[in-house]
């Protein structure tokens, strides 16, 4: 069968079978951290060639091993960095997103969170009232969350050599005997569910950031969602799996399911749920919502027959009152993303190269 | 969201591409003339939904992608110098000259920022007196309001740390080259919505008239374009070449009167070079002589920097409605977003990176299929 548009190179490209080469920069770019594609390629041409294994070839937000006298259960463990500008912003701040980010990490894995270790990267000249306003966000934030903080670290570095404060925060959790999900578990059939409504953090950052004032405020929906993967896991069996999209938003984490589970996301615009002030600001600064950072959301992938089941158990949930059948799995068009729009058109969504840049016009 | 989902309403989308169904009799080749429009195009697949008599070209309204190499080499010679804080739009950054791009600079070192709007870019001059202050004036007639208001709030406020680089393009001109190239394919243009808003539309009547051509000033939601799309297949099919605005929630025919004022005292009309076009009279403006201290590329000697395009692009022929981005043996293989050749696929509004980023379902498809 011939291609009669693009040519063999674009659907390469589209599919991801044949990576793109090695983005010709040879210093790191503020790019290789937005979730995209730059990001993608650091850990495909950079880490793990040279960290590589089992367990962090398979790419999960957490590692997760079998280990002697857990009778079935395996242990899944996670870490991340939180950095983030302004600090405190609305609905939370640098504290909450430090353990909510490691504990959804660990949760979309099926794992019940268990420990945390916080390493803090301190600027000098940050005022100490500052820092005590972070950690006691985070003691809050991990007691809702049912997590103990068992060990921590301090550093300092020069002033203009940090942005005031960086976090680094590892769990540890326990995934019951018998849950398996996975990024490569997507079938042809199974609908993708969200859990609510999309690019709440990423937009309530940049109205702060930027200055852009709303007629109402926008805010960030951090949150711990272990409670509603519990709620999740318990209702339907049919759960493939889970992911929270934070940077590089849906799209990164359904490309990314795309690509593991070598099937094709079909997706509905009219179907997106987005507040109507993160529509409005996504208007104005030329952005795409489905590029926006989340940090209290989760997608996930469910056999055809148990999705409504599963949105229903998780509209019980305060964390899952706008949950959403949002597409399908299918056997087309397998390793990319694509969306009917709501004029009827279609198009591809891929994995952007970096950034998100708004627009001049 | 209020008056944006009207404009997206799948239904009425389906009535439009009806009517033109019931309209067309043969085929005609239209060009959407703004990279804004051509972005509505491939982001909700306008094109697949259209009957396929209607070939939809895309036009050289993209000013990230027509922003001459020799204008990106200048740029980047400025923000490279200590001392300076170089000021853009967010999607300029990426644009690659012939030797670097400002992300790049900025993770060697230079002080280069986002702004939204210009009059930050004045903000952050008065804000840091001991540094210089340069913001890339890029756009068509849509952004030439606000440039031109920073430069005279610049010159207001005293701010001798404040200057422009300036790559002002006019629309016009470029349909006129368009229309008098002897390859030309183009028989009906959507005339540009937000451009038309500003200077208003009584230079589109003289085009017209001379070339004989429907022009139909057109918005930028699905349903404006596909009226804008009817209104042009209209006049095709009964001979007709009229001017007509489809935008009449936003355009007047004389535009906005305090902007056009504004414009005429800090810019006047000069020849200018488009990136995979080349130069075009009377095309572009710049500063007049009453601003010409606010002028970067005389503050930083940078005028001498000239730049010669690569031969292997077709963005020339694909701003010009000749070629497709995928007639190219280049796209997607040796020119991508991530490694751009040329004008259209820079910048997120050209046709080749538009193509690229939303692709074409079909493609897909093809591939599947094989």
């Amino acid at each position: 069968m011939s291609i009669t548009v693009g040519g063999p190179a674009l659907v390469r490209d589209l599919l991801g079978s044949c990576p793109l080469p090695f983005t010709g920069y040879d210093r790191v770019l503020l790019g290789h951290g937005s979730g995209g594609r730059l990001s993608g390629e650091l850990m495909s041409r950079l880490f793990l060639p040279a960290l590589g294994n089992e367990v962090l070839n398979r790419l999960e937000d957490q590692g997760a091993c079998a280990l002697p006298g857990l009778a079935g259960a395996r242990l899944a463990m996670t870490t991340d960095s939180f950095v983030v500008r302004p600090i405190f912003f609305p609905g939370g701040d640098i504290g909450t997103l430090a353990v909510h980010g490691t504990v959804n990490d660990l949760a979309v894995g099926g794992a019940v969170p268990l420990f945390l270790t916080a390493a803090f990267i301190l600027e000098e000249g940050l005022a100490l009232e500052d820092l005590r306003r972070v950690a006691v966000s985070m003691k809050r934030a991990a007691d809702a969350a049912g997590v103990t903080i068992i060990a921590g670290d301090t550093k300092v570095v020069d002033r203009g050599k940090g942005d005031q404060v960086f976090i680094t925060t590892s769990g540890v959790g326990l995934i019951p005997d018998g849950r398996v999900l996975s990024i490569a578990a997507a079938r042809p059939g199974d609908k993708v569910v969200v859990s609510g409504t999309i690019g709440d953090h990423g937009m309530a950052i940049m109205s702060v950031r930027e200055g852009l004032e709303f007629e109402t405020t926008l805010e960030s929906d951090t949150a711990a969602l272990h409670g509603l993967t519990e709620a999740m896991l318990a209702a339907c069996d049919g759960i493939r799996l889970m992911r929270d999209p934070t940077r590089g938003g849906v799209s990164s984490a359904l490309n990314e399911a795309a690509t593991a589970s070598r099937v094709g996301v079909h997706l509905f615009e009219s179907a997106l749920p987005i507040r109507e002030p993160v529509r409005g600001a996504c208007e104005i600064l030329g952005l795409d919502p489905l590029y926006v950072a989340n940090e209290g959301k989760l997608i996930a992938v469910v056999a055809a027959d148990q999705a409504e089941t599963l949105v229903a158990a998780m509209r019980q949930h305060p964390l899952g009152r706008n949950a959403a059948v949002i597409g399908e799995i299918t056997a087309d068009h397998r390793g990319s993303v694509v969306m009917r729009s709501v004029a009827g058109g279609t198009r591809v969504v891929p994995l952007l190269a970096g950034e998100q840049l708004p627009r001049i016009c | 969201m209020k008056f944006l989902d009207e404009f997206r309403d799948g239904r009425t989308v389906a009535n439009l591409v009806k009517a033109i169904e019931a309209r067309v009799t043969r085929p005609w080749t239209i060009m959407e003339v703004c990279g804004g429009q051509t972005h509505t195009i491939v982001k909700y697949g306008i094109d697949e939904v259209l009957p396929a008599a209607i070939e939809l070209v895309h036009g050289p309204g993209c000013p990230v992608c027509v922003t001459p190499l020799e204008v990106l080499d200048r740029a980047h010679a400025i923000a490279a110098r200590s001392g300076v804080t170089f000021c853009s739009f967010g999607d300029m950054l990426r644009v690659p000259g012939s030797r670097t791009d400002l992300l790049q600079l900025k993770s060697q070192g230079a002080d280069v920022r986002i702004v939204y709007a210009p009059l930050d870019a004045v903000q952050i001059a008065a804000a840091n007196p001991d540094r210089q202050v340069v913001f890339f004036a890029i756009g068509f007639e849509t952004t030439a309001p606000a440039n031109a208001m920073a430069v005279a709030l610049a010159e207001r406020r005293g701010l001798s740390n404040f200057s422009v680089l300036v790559s002002h393009v006019l629309v016009p001109p470029a349909i006129a080259a368009i229309l008098d190239a002897p390859d030309n394919r183009v028989q009906g243009f959507l005339g540009p919505g937000h451009v038309c808003t500003v200077v208003g539309y009584e230079e589109y009547e003289p085009l017209v008239d001379r070339f004989r051509v429907p022009i139909v000033i057109t918005g930028f939601e699905p349903v404006d374009m596909l009226q804008g799309i009817l209104m042009t297949v209209e006049q095709l099919e009964a001979g007709e070449a009229r001017l007509e605005n489809q935008y009449g929630r936003v355009v007047r025919r004389e535009g906005n009167r305090a902007s056009i004022d504004l414009i005429a005292q800090v810019f006047e009309v000069c020849d200018r070079k488009w990136r995979g076009v080349g130069s075009i009279p009377a095309s572009g403006w710049r500063l007049t002589e009453r601003y010409r201290a606010f002028d970067a590329e005389r503050r930083f000697h940078v005028d001498v920097i000239e730049t010669q395009e690569s031969a292997e692009c077709i963005s020339g022929q694909v701003l010009r409605g000749i070629k497709k981005p995928h007639d190219c043996p280049a796209f997607g293989a040796g020119c991508t977003p991530d490694n751009p050749l040329g004008a259209t696929m820079v910048s997120a509004e050209g046709a080749c990176a538009a193509y690229f980023a939303y692709g074409r379902l079909k493609t897909v498809h093809a591939q599947a299929a094989m």
